[in-house]
């Protein structure tokens, strides 16, 4: 089989606010992403999920969602999720499991849900700029990232 | 009752969930276990206005959208409507107000279809009394899988109304000091026209499920946080509703003008803001009514009371019956906000489609400048009521001063009392408080939707903490929770 190698469908939603410093990883990680241009990859940023997020990555075979993360793994850390209808929702506040519940149960969407989580530490002043820790982290989660994504589209081709 | 004397038994609930944003309520008890009052606090402090300052005008517009990313095109809007003023533009050419306009019925549209569907309706569908577990979003697509799915399909189409109007779906740069830097192409109108219809129907039905809710519990709806109050919006000159601009009106518990059609320029004769120790979020009050009096309600049901008309057809036929409910007197029943919401969204569709039809969208003539004044006030009727932005820049156009009173801070007194009302009813005289009781002081604050957020939300943070005071008003306990997603360890 050889039809998704390069086409593997992925999209990769990096979400935060990048006026409260280190709130804006996901969204950095999700622009330094785009610049690779890397096949099959649709990248979006946003401030938070939102409930037509659920609508569009049922579009997509895998979505990555990337967020700072105050506590947890350092640098960074990524994991696969699961629907949950038990999780909280919000307008503001959606988790990610809170979209993949809905993409699934309102679009019968398959797709496979990862989050990844950038350790960040300043997020309490209005200012655009990372964190000295945070920049490092981003950096070694991009690598990583990256890699991955071009690594998953391989694995996929060969499944 | 003296409330700031500390001895009172104080009950805290927390997280008040499926309101926009963080917020607490405390309830302070009396000796005899009575509710003495109830407070609504908000417990993260913005900053904002020192944030703005010392950037230059024409980033206002886009830097503002940072304060909010459910509804950035209202303030995104209102920031371009002060510069405006300070860019001399004191009229827009037609296409670029057209198209502001367009922009912002997409964003109310949006935003109150997301408040209705997702998170209020648990509440209509399912009554307050059911159990938490029950009263979700998830309960509602497994029961009402069609409802859930046209909120989440009519909230997209506002959203693809804000990506034409203004550049992006989130944090667009549409609207400039003077006017607005694209048009809408004939393609683009085609696309948007392709579902219109669809929205229509869809935002009538939104209307009859509010409707309907509203009048088969109308004992209940009567009953709960039902209290006097005065209402402030922007009415057009007519007394039509517009959302986009006009003059000042406030109107008295009982129908009475208290002032009408005031420029906003000189909103600062005729509204004041009180700062209380408790909480981050300021009082506003009319002036000529005093602080303990002059409180007012803002947003879809005041905007309601106070406006003669609506100038859309569907929307206007629905608020003859939303008046008649109170034979023409002004409605202050908390929970007919959700009804008054839906009459709003079916006018925006209304808007939306009129102006995909004006051929003045595809004009040339994009933006205007002027005399140039050094302070300028910018408000629109946003989703959640009233929203000001007040700016000052200096000779070399960095911005010195900015101030904003936005839709929930207008509101912070009606929440305060509707969440006093409900204590009062639902929880007097008890000495615990059930999870059903919980659930009507969430209803209470949801009703009036308001947006507590600054827009950090990292991940395996939520910054809401629970604080526990005794009698004497000191500290015992603090402890903060977090959203249920499980955090790989260090």
């Amino acid at each position: 089989m050889m039809t998704k190698d390069i086409n593997l469908s992925t999209l990769v939603i990096g979400y935060g606010n990048p006026g409260r410093q280190d709130d804006g990883l996901g969204p950095a990680c999700a622009d330094r992403i785009a610049e690779l241009n890397l096949s099959g990859v649709t990248v979006e940023t946003n401030y938070q999920l939102t409930v037509e997020d659920a609508l569009e990555l049922s579009r997509y075979q895998q979505v990555v969602f990337i967020d700072a993360s105050l506590r947890g793994g350092k640098p960074f850390f990524l994991q696969q999720i699961e629907a949950d209808d038990e999780c909280q929702m919000g307008s503001h506040v959606l988790s990610p499991q809170a979209v993949v519940t809905l993409s699934r149960t309102l679009f019968s969407a398959d797709t496979e849900a990862f989050l990844m989580g950038i350790r960040g530490y300043a997020f309490d002043r209005f200012e655009e700029a990372l964190s000295p820790e945070a920049q490092l982290n981003l950096n070694q989660a991009l690598d990583y990232l990256a890699s991955w994504l071009q690594s998953r589209g391989k694995y996929r081709d060969h499944a | 009752m003296n409330l700031d004397k500390p001895k009172t038994r104080i009950v805290e609930i927390e997280p008040v969930t499926r309101v926009e944003g963080h917020g607490k309520v405390t309830i302070h008890l009396d000796d005899d276990n009575n509710v003495a009052e109830a407070r609504l606090h908000i417990v993260e402090f913005r900053g904002f206005e020192r944030f703005i300052r010392g950037r230059l005008l024409w980033e206002a517009p886009v830097i503002v959208q940072r304060l909010c990313g459910i509804c950035p095109v209202s303030h995104h809007i209102a920031a371009a409507k002060a510069m405006d003023v300070i860019v001399g533009a004191d009229a827009l050419p037609p296409t670029a107000e057209k198209m502001r306009r367009l922009m912002h019925y997409g964003q109310v549209m949006q935003s109150n279809v997301l408040h209705f569907f997702h998170l209020s309706s648990p509440d209509l569908l399912f009554g307050f009394d059911a159990p938490r577990g029950k009263r979700n979003i998830f309960n509602v697509i497994k029961e009402f899988p069609e409802l859930a799915k046209q909120g989440v399909l009519m909230r997209k189409y506002g959203q693809e109304v804000i990506l034409h109007t203004a550049g992006k779906k989130i944090h667009g740069t549409g609207a400039i000091p003077g006017g607005i830097n694209k048009n809408l192409s004939l393609q683009e109108r085609d696309l948007l026209l392709q579902d219109i219809e669809q929205m229509k129907v869809w935002a009538k039905g939104a209307v009859d499920v509010a409707k309907r809710y509203t009048l088969e519990h109308l004992s209940q709806v009567e009953q709960f946080a039902n209290f006097n109050s005065s209402h402030l919006s922007l009415v057009r000159e007519d007394g039509a509703l517009d959302l986009y601009h006009g003059g000042l009106r406030a109107t008295d518990a009982a129908g009475n003008i208290i002032f009408d059609h005031v420029d906003y320029q000189d909103f600062n004769d005729y509204i004041m803001e009180e700062v209380r120790p408790w909480s981050y979020m300021k009082f506003p009050f009319i002036k000529s009514r005093g602080s303990l009096d002059g409180w007012y309600r803002v947003g879809p049901l005041s905007r309601l009371n106070n406006v003669a008309f609506i100038d859309t057809p569907l929307a206007n036929a629905e608020h003859k019956e939303f008046r008649a409910l109170t034979h023409n007197k002004p409605n202050h029943m908390s929970l007919a906000y959700h009804w008054a919401r839906m009459i709003e969204v079916l006018h925006c569709v209304e808007k939306i489609h009129e102006l995909l039809l004006d051929p003045d969208l595809q004009g040339a003539d994009l933006r205007v400048t002027g005399e140039r004044r050094e302070e300028g006030v910018g408000v629109i009727e946003a989703p959640r009521g009233s929203l000001f932005h007040h700016y000052k820049v200096d000779k070399n156009d960095q911005i010195t001063y900015c101030n904003l009173i936005v839709s929930t801070t207008h509101n912070n007194n009606g929440m305060n009392r509707a969440v006093t009302d409900v204590a009062k009813k639902y929880l007097g005289g008890k000495k615990r408080i059930t999870e059903g009781m919980l659930n009507h002081v969430e209803v209470a604050v949801r009703a009036y939707d308001p947006c507590l957020s600054c827009a950090t939300h990292a991940l395996g943070q939520m910054p809401l903490t629970v604080e526990l005071f005794d009698a004497d008003g000191a500290l015992i306990h603090s402890n903060s929770q977090h959203m249920g997603q499980d955090i790989p360890p260090d």
